[in-house]
Protein backbone atom coordinates (compact mmCIF):
# COMPACT_ATOMS: atom_id res chain seq x y z
CA UNK A 1 0.00 0.00 0.00
CA UNK A 2 1.32 3.03 -1.02
CA UNK A 3 2.78 5.80 1.79
CA UNK A 4 1.88 8.60 -0.03
CA UNK A 5 4.62 11.19 -1.35
CA UNK A 6 7.80 10.80 -0.62
CA UNK A 7 9.92 13.33 -2.80
CA UNK A 8 10.83 16.14 -1.29
CA UNK A 9 13.15 19.22 -2.56
CA UNK A 10 14.96 19.83 0.92
CA UNK A 11 16.92 22.85 -0.86
CA UNK A 12 17.90 24.52 -3.82
CA UNK A 13 20.19 27.14 -4.79
CA UNK A 14 21.12 29.29 -7.91
CA UNK A 15 24.26 31.02 -7.43
CA UNK A 16 24.56 35.42 -7.46
CA UNK A 17 28.12 35.26 -7.66
CA UNK A 18 30.66 32.54 -8.68
CA UNK A 19 31.09 30.01 -5.59
CA UNK A 20 33.71 27.66 -5.27
CA UNK A 21 32.35 24.82 -3.54
CA UNK A 22 28.51 24.32 -2.71
CA UNK A 23 27.41 23.26 0.95
CA UNK A 24 24.05 21.34 1.75
CA UNK A 25 24.32 21.13 5.73
CA UNK A 26 22.71 20.40 8.66
CA UNK A 27 20.87 17.70 6.42
CA UNK A 28 18.22 15.95 8.53
CA UNK A 29 18.16 11.88 8.89
CA UNK A 30 14.45 11.78 7.59
CA UNK A 31 14.82 10.42 4.39
CA UNK A 32 16.61 7.02 2.80
CA UNK A 33 18.26 8.66 -0.07
CA UNK A 34 18.98 11.81 -1.63
CA UNK A 35 19.14 13.01 -5.12
CA UNK A 36 21.34 15.81 -5.85
CA UNK A 37 20.83 17.66 -9.10
CA UNK A 38 22.83 19.93 -10.79
CA UNK A 39 23.04 22.47 -14.01
CA UNK A 40 25.76 24.66 -14.11
CA UNK A 41 29.11 26.09 -15.64
CA UNK A 42 32.53 26.54 -14.27
CA UNK A 43 34.33 30.12 -14.22
CA UNK A 44 37.50 28.73 -16.07
CA UNK A 45 36.17 25.56 -18.24
CA UNK A 46 37.43 22.27 -18.14
CA UNK A 47 36.90 21.36 -14.56
CA UNK A 48 36.12 17.88 -13.32
CA UNK A 49 33.33 18.09 -9.83
CA UNK A 50 33.80 16.14 -6.95
CA UNK A 51 31.42 15.47 -3.86
CA UNK A 52 32.76 15.02 0.05
CA UNK A 53 29.85 14.41 3.27
CA UNK A 54 30.57 15.48 6.27
CA UNK A 55 33.75 17.71 6.09
CA UNK A 56 35.47 14.02 6.05
CA UNK A 57 39.12 15.23 4.04
CA UNK A 58 40.46 11.69 4.64
CA UNK A 59 41.28 9.35 1.93
CA UNK A 60 38.43 7.41 2.07
CA UNK A 61 36.58 7.66 -0.57
CA UNK A 62 36.81 5.82 -4.99
CA UNK A 63 34.93 5.79 -7.48
CA UNK A 64 34.27 3.31 -10.87
CA UNK A 65 33.63 5.19 -14.22
CA UNK A 66 32.06 4.69 -17.18
CA UNK A 67 32.81 6.77 -20.02
CA UNK A 68 32.14 7.64 -23.93
CA UNK A 69 33.70 10.52 -25.58
CA UNK A 70 32.42 10.78 -28.48
CA UNK A 71 35.08 8.54 -30.71
CA UNK A 72 35.24 5.94 -27.72
CA UNK A 73 33.91 4.20 -24.66
CA UNK A 74 35.97 3.63 -21.83
CA UNK A 75 36.31 2.91 -17.79
CA UNK A 76 38.13 4.14 -14.90
CA UNK A 77 38.76 4.25 -10.95
CA UNK A 78 40.47 6.36 -8.57
CA UNK A 79 41.22 4.65 -4.84
CA UNK A 80 42.34 6.25 -1.35
CA UNK A 81 40.79 9.43 -2.84
CA UNK A 82 40.27 12.37 -0.50
CA UNK A 83 36.69 12.98 -2.60
CA UNK A 84 34.77 11.64 -4.82
CA UNK A 85 35.73 12.49 -8.41
CA UNK A 86 31.56 12.66 -9.83
CA UNK A 87 32.31 13.76 -13.22
CA UNK A 88 35.30 12.20 -14.80
CA UNK A 89 35.02 12.80 -18.57
CA UNK A 90 31.99 14.98 -18.92
CA UNK A 91 33.88 17.94 -17.50
CA UNK A 92 32.36 21.78 -16.59
CA UNK A 93 32.59 24.14 -19.42
CA UNK A 94 31.94 27.59 -19.44
CA UNK A 95 28.66 27.56 -20.67
CA UNK A 96 25.90 25.47 -19.31
CA UNK A 97 25.69 22.16 -20.90
CA UNK A 98 26.51 20.58 -17.84
CA UNK A 99 24.71 18.66 -15.83
CA UNK A 100 24.96 15.78 -12.92
CA UNK A 101 22.52 13.74 -10.95
CA UNK A 102 23.81 12.28 -7.93
CA UNK A 103 21.73 9.74 -6.36
CA UNK A 104 23.15 9.33 -2.33
CA UNK A 105 21.61 5.79 -1.24
CA UNK A 106 20.85 4.97 2.35
CA UNK A 107 22.59 8.24 3.52
CA UNK A 108 21.17 8.09 7.08
CA UNK A 109 22.23 4.58 8.21
CA UNK A 110 24.83 3.80 10.37
CA UNK A 111 25.50 0.86 9.34
CA UNK A 112 26.62 0.77 5.89
CA UNK A 113 29.69 2.64 4.12
CA UNK A 114 27.89 4.87 1.92
CA UNK A 115 27.74 4.29 -1.92
CA UNK A 116 26.51 7.12 -4.89
CA UNK A 117 25.73 6.62 -8.14
CA UNK A 118 26.13 9.75 -10.75
CA UNK A 119 25.48 10.54 -14.19
CA UNK A 120 27.21 13.31 -15.42
CA UNK A 121 26.68 14.88 -19.06
CA UNK A 122 28.23 17.85 -21.67
CA UNK A 123 26.72 17.16 -24.74
CA UNK A 124 29.47 19.21 -25.94
CA UNK A 125 32.38 16.60 -24.76
CA UNK A 126 31.52 13.58 -23.09
CA UNK A 127 28.83 11.38 -20.98
CA UNK A 128 29.98 9.89 -18.12
CA UNK A 129 28.40 7.14 -15.20
CA UNK A 130 29.84 6.78 -12.13
CA UNK A 131 29.43 4.54 -8.33
CA UNK A 132 31.46 6.22 -5.92
CA UNK A 133 32.42 4.76 -2.07
CA UNK A 134 32.68 6.98 1.08
CA UNK A 135 33.57 4.53 3.56
CA UNK A 136 32.00 5.53 6.36
CA UNK A 137 29.21 4.38 8.82
CA UNK A 138 28.35 7.99 9.87
CA UNK A 139 25.09 9.61 8.59
CA UNK A 140 25.43 12.52 5.98
CA UNK A 141 24.74 15.37 7.59
CA UNK A 142 26.75 17.73 4.81
CA UNK A 143 27.47 17.40 1.50
CA UNK A 144 30.26 19.99 -0.33
CA UNK A 145 30.00 19.74 -3.79
CA UNK A 146 32.95 22.10 -5.51
CA UNK A 147 35.17 21.78 -8.78
CA UNK A 148 38.53 20.69 -8.95
CA UNK A 149 39.39 24.22 -9.88
CA UNK A 150 37.77 27.27 -10.38
CA UNK A 151 34.70 28.44 -9.09
CA UNK A 152 30.86 27.68 -9.86
CA UNK A 153 29.71 30.70 -12.02
CA UNK A 154 26.57 32.93 -11.35
CA UNK A 155 23.20 30.73 -12.69
CA UNK A 156 24.30 27.49 -11.64
CA UNK A 157 21.60 25.27 -10.26
CA UNK A 158 21.75 23.03 -7.12
CA UNK A 159 18.92 21.06 -5.68
CA UNK A 160 19.22 18.56 -2.98
CA UNK A 161 15.72 16.28 -3.04
CA UNK A 162 15.18 14.21 -0.48
CA UNK A 163 13.31 10.35 -0.69
CA UNK A 164 11.63 8.28 1.93
CA UNK A 165 10.73 4.78 1.74
CA UNK A 166 7.28 3.50 3.25
CA UNK B 1 0.89 29.19 10.09
CA UNK B 2 -2.88 30.39 10.07
CA UNK B 3 -4.70 32.96 12.60
CA UNK B 4 -8.51 32.00 13.34
CA UNK B 5 -9.55 34.36 16.06
CA UNK B 6 -8.40 37.31 17.37
CA UNK B 7 -9.83 39.06 20.73
CA UNK B 8 -10.57 42.62 21.35
CA UNK B 9 -7.78 44.22 22.31
CA UNK B 10 -5.01 41.83 20.82
CA UNK B 11 -1.87 43.47 19.75
CA UNK B 12 -2.09 42.25 16.56
CA UNK B 13 -4.36 44.98 14.19
CA UNK B 14 -5.36 44.99 10.53
CA UNK B 15 -5.53 41.10 10.54
CA UNK B 16 -8.36 39.35 8.63
CA UNK B 17 -9.86 36.42 10.31
CA UNK B 18 -10.42 33.84 8.54
CA UNK B 19 -12.94 30.70 9.44
CA UNK B 20 -10.94 28.05 6.87
CA UNK B 21 -8.37 26.90 8.68
CA UNK B 22 -6.09 26.30 5.89
CA UNK B 23 -6.26 29.97 4.91
CA UNK B 24 -2.80 31.40 5.19
CA UNK B 25 -1.30 28.27 4.94
CA UNK B 26 0.77 27.03 1.87
CA UNK B 27 -0.79 25.57 -0.65
CA UNK B 28 -0.77 21.41 -0.67
CA UNK B 29 0.50 20.01 -3.59
CA UNK B 30 0.84 16.47 -3.83
CA UNK B 31 3.93 15.23 -5.88
CA UNK B 32 3.49 12.61 -7.96
CA UNK B 33 6.46 10.09 -6.50
CA UNK B 34 4.95 8.07 -4.27
CA UNK B 35 6.77 5.08 -1.85
CA UNK B 36 4.80 1.82 -2.72
CA UNK B 37 6.44 -0.50 -0.73
CA UNK B 38 9.91 -1.45 1.21
CA UNK B 39 11.82 -4.70 1.89
CA UNK B 40 14.80 -4.92 4.36
CA UNK B 41 16.49 -8.65 4.38
CA UNK B 42 17.20 -9.42 7.84
CA UNK B 43 19.69 -11.36 9.42
CA UNK B 44 18.93 -14.61 8.17
CA UNK B 45 19.49 -13.32 4.54
CA UNK B 46 16.38 -13.89 1.53
CA UNK B 47 17.11 -15.90 -1.61
CA UNK B 48 14.29 -13.62 -3.29
CA UNK B 49 12.78 -10.13 -2.63
CA UNK B 50 9.13 -10.05 -4.21
CA UNK B 51 7.16 -6.88 -4.75
CA UNK B 52 3.49 -8.29 -5.36
CA UNK B 53 -0.18 -7.07 -5.36
CA UNK B 54 1.27 -4.14 -7.09
CA UNK B 55 -1.58 -1.68 -8.17
CA UNK B 56 -2.23 -0.11 -11.54
CA UNK B 57 -2.38 3.42 -10.72
CA UNK B 58 1.07 4.84 -11.44
CA UNK B 59 2.29 5.35 -14.91
CA UNK B 60 5.85 3.98 -13.95
CA UNK B 61 7.46 2.05 -11.07
CA UNK B 62 10.87 2.70 -9.88
CA UNK B 63 13.04 0.57 -7.78
CA UNK B 64 16.08 1.76 -5.68
CA UNK B 65 18.51 0.05 -3.43
CA UNK B 66 21.55 -1.52 -2.04
CA UNK B 67 22.68 -4.75 -2.87
CA UNK B 68 24.85 -7.43 -0.77
CA UNK B 69 25.34 -11.11 -1.64
CA UNK B 70 26.38 -14.14 0.09
CA UNK B 71 28.63 -14.83 -2.40
CA UNK B 72 32.08 -15.41 -1.07
CA UNK B 73 35.42 -14.59 -3.15
CA UNK B 74 35.65 -11.30 -5.31
CA UNK B 75 33.46 -11.96 -8.14
CA UNK B 76 30.66 -9.57 -8.21
CA UNK B 77 26.93 -10.90 -9.82
CA UNK B 78 24.30 -8.84 -11.37
CA UNK B 79 20.68 -8.08 -10.03
CA UNK B 80 18.64 -10.51 -11.95
CA UNK B 81 14.49 -9.14 -12.42
CA UNK B 82 11.51 -11.27 -13.56
CA UNK B 83 8.05 -10.06 -13.99
CA UNK B 84 4.83 -11.48 -12.95
CA UNK B 85 6.42 -14.55 -11.69
CA UNK B 86 7.32 -15.34 -15.63
CA UNK B 87 10.49 -17.16 -16.62
CA UNK B 88 10.75 -16.88 -20.61
CA UNK B 89 10.50 -13.74 -23.38
CA UNK B 90 13.03 -11.73 -22.11
CA UNK B 91 15.60 -9.80 -23.57
CA UNK B 92 18.72 -7.64 -21.94
CA UNK B 93 21.77 -5.90 -23.11
CA UNK B 94 23.87 -4.13 -20.74
CA UNK B 95 27.03 -1.69 -21.45
CA UNK B 96 29.55 -1.69 -18.29
CA UNK B 97 33.07 -0.44 -16.80
CA UNK B 98 35.16 -2.47 -14.46
CA UNK B 99 37.71 0.36 -13.88
CA UNK B 100 40.31 -0.56 -16.98
CA UNK B 101 37.60 -0.89 -19.94
CA UNK B 102 34.27 -0.91 -20.96
CA UNK B 103 32.75 -3.92 -22.19
CA UNK B 104 28.88 -4.69 -23.65
CA UNK B 105 26.82 -7.68 -23.22
CA UNK B 106 23.43 -8.79 -24.30
CA UNK B 107 21.15 -11.39 -25.38
CA UNK B 108 17.44 -11.56 -27.74
CA UNK B 109 15.63 -13.93 -25.59
CA UNK B 110 16.62 -15.26 -22.01
CA UNK B 111 14.83 -16.28 -18.78
CA UNK B 112 15.41 -13.24 -16.93
CA UNK B 113 16.64 -9.42 -17.35
CA UNK B 114 19.25 -7.82 -15.73
CA UNK B 115 19.74 -4.92 -13.63
CA UNK B 116 23.23 -4.29 -13.46
CA UNK B 117 26.30 -5.84 -11.88
CA UNK B 118 26.13 -4.32 -8.44
CA UNK B 119 25.85 -7.13 -5.97
CA UNK B 120 29.00 -6.99 -3.74
CA UNK B 121 30.18 -10.59 -2.32
CA UNK B 122 29.47 -11.02 1.64
CA UNK B 123 33.78 -11.84 1.95
CA UNK B 124 36.27 -9.07 2.32
CA UNK B 125 33.86 -6.03 1.89
CA UNK B 126 32.61 -5.60 5.32
CA UNK B 127 29.92 -2.79 4.99
CA UNK B 128 30.04 -2.09 1.83
CA UNK B 129 26.98 -2.10 -0.96
CA UNK B 130 25.90 -2.14 -4.24
CA UNK B 131 23.33 0.10 -5.89
CA UNK B 132 20.89 0.18 -8.25
CA UNK B 133 18.08 2.45 -9.52
CA UNK B 134 15.95 0.96 -12.15
CA UNK B 135 12.57 2.48 -13.82
CA UNK B 136 10.28 0.06 -15.63
CA UNK B 137 8.52 2.29 -18.05
CA UNK B 138 4.28 2.18 -18.57
CA UNK B 139 4.06 -0.88 -16.58
CA UNK B 140 0.16 -1.24 -16.36
CA UNK B 141 -0.10 -0.78 -20.49
CA UNK B 142 -2.34 -4.08 -21.47
CA UNK B 143 -0.55 -3.10 -24.90
CA UNK B 144 2.63 -2.76 -24.73
CA UNK B 145 6.25 -5.13 -23.79
CA UNK B 146 7.72 -4.09 -21.22
CA UNK B 147 10.94 -2.40 -20.85
CA UNK B 148 13.74 -1.43 -17.94
CA UNK B 149 16.70 0.21 -17.46
CA UNK B 150 18.81 1.04 -14.73
CA UNK B 151 21.75 2.39 -13.23
CA UNK B 152 24.32 0.54 -10.93
CA UNK B 153 27.06 -0.35 -10.05
CA UNK B 154 29.39 -0.99 -6.79
CA UNK B 155 32.77 0.23 -5.87
CA UNK B 156 35.04 -1.05 -3.30
CA UNK B 157 38.14 0.75 -3.42
CA UNK B 158 40.32 -0.72 -6.03
CA UNK B 159 37.19 -2.64 -7.81
CA UNK B 160 33.96 -2.97 -9.14
CA UNK B 161 31.67 -1.97 -11.54
CA UNK B 162 29.57 0.67 -13.08
CA UNK B 163 26.53 -0.19 -15.92
CA UNK B 164 23.82 0.64 -17.76
CA UNK B 165 21.11 -1.80 -18.61
CA UNK B 166 18.25 -2.28 -20.15
CA UNK B 167 15.56 -5.03 -20.12
CA UNK B 168 12.60 -6.12 -21.96
CA UNK B 169 9.98 -8.70 -21.02
CA UNK B 170 8.20 -8.96 -24.75
CA UNK B 171 5.47 -11.26 -23.44
CA UNK B 172 1.94 -10.96 -24.84
CA UNK B 173 1.41 -8.07 -23.00
CA UNK B 174 -0.34 -7.66 -19.51
CA UNK B 175 0.05 -4.95 -16.80
CA UNK B 176 2.87 -5.87 -14.03
CA UNK B 177 1.54 -6.76 -10.85
CA UNK B 178 4.80 -8.23 -9.24
CA UNK B 179 8.36 -8.27 -9.10
CA UNK B 180 10.90 -10.64 -8.33
CA UNK B 181 14.63 -9.64 -7.60
CA UNK B 182 17.34 -12.03 -7.04
CA UNK B 183 21.19 -12.05 -7.41
CA UNK B 184 22.51 -14.02 -10.33
CA UNK B 185 23.77 -17.48 -9.32
CA UNK B 186 21.17 -18.24 -6.72
CA UNK B 187 23.03 -16.57 -4.30
CA UNK B 188 21.22 -14.97 -1.44
CA UNK B 189 20.38 -11.05 -0.62
CA UNK B 190 22.31 -10.85 2.65
CA UNK B 191 21.22 -8.62 6.30
CA UNK B 192 20.51 -4.86 5.27
CA UNK B 193 19.79 -5.25 1.79
CA UNK B 194 17.30 -2.88 1.01
CA UNK B 195 14.87 -2.54 -1.90
CA UNK B 196 11.97 0.57 -2.19
CA UNK B 197 9.47 0.46 -4.63
CA UNK B 198 8.10 3.42 -5.65
CA UNK B 199 5.24 4.81 -8.14
CA UNK B 200 5.74 7.99 -10.38
CA UNK B 201 2.30 9.36 -11.19
CA UNK B 202 1.09 10.23 -14.63
CA UNK B 203 -0.97 13.75 -15.53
Amino acid sequence: MAAGATYFPIATTTLGSATATVTFSSISGSYTDLVLVENGQSSTGGSYTRIRFNSDTGSNYSATYLYGNGTAAGSDRYSNMTFIPVAYVASVETNFNHNTIINIQNYSNSTTYKTVLARSNNAATATDAAVGLWRSTSAITSIEYYLNSGSWAIGSTFTLYGIEYA
Amino acid sequence: MAITSIKTGSSFKNLIKYNDFLAGNAAFQPTAYESIATVTVGAGGSSTITFSSIPSTYQHLQIRGIIKSSRTGSARNDLIIKLNGSSTTYAHHQLYGDGASAAALGTASTTQGLLGINCVPSSGYTSQFGVVVADILDYANTNKNKTIRSLAGTDNNGAGFTSLSSALWYATPVAVTSIDLTVDGAYNFEQYTKFGLFGIKGA
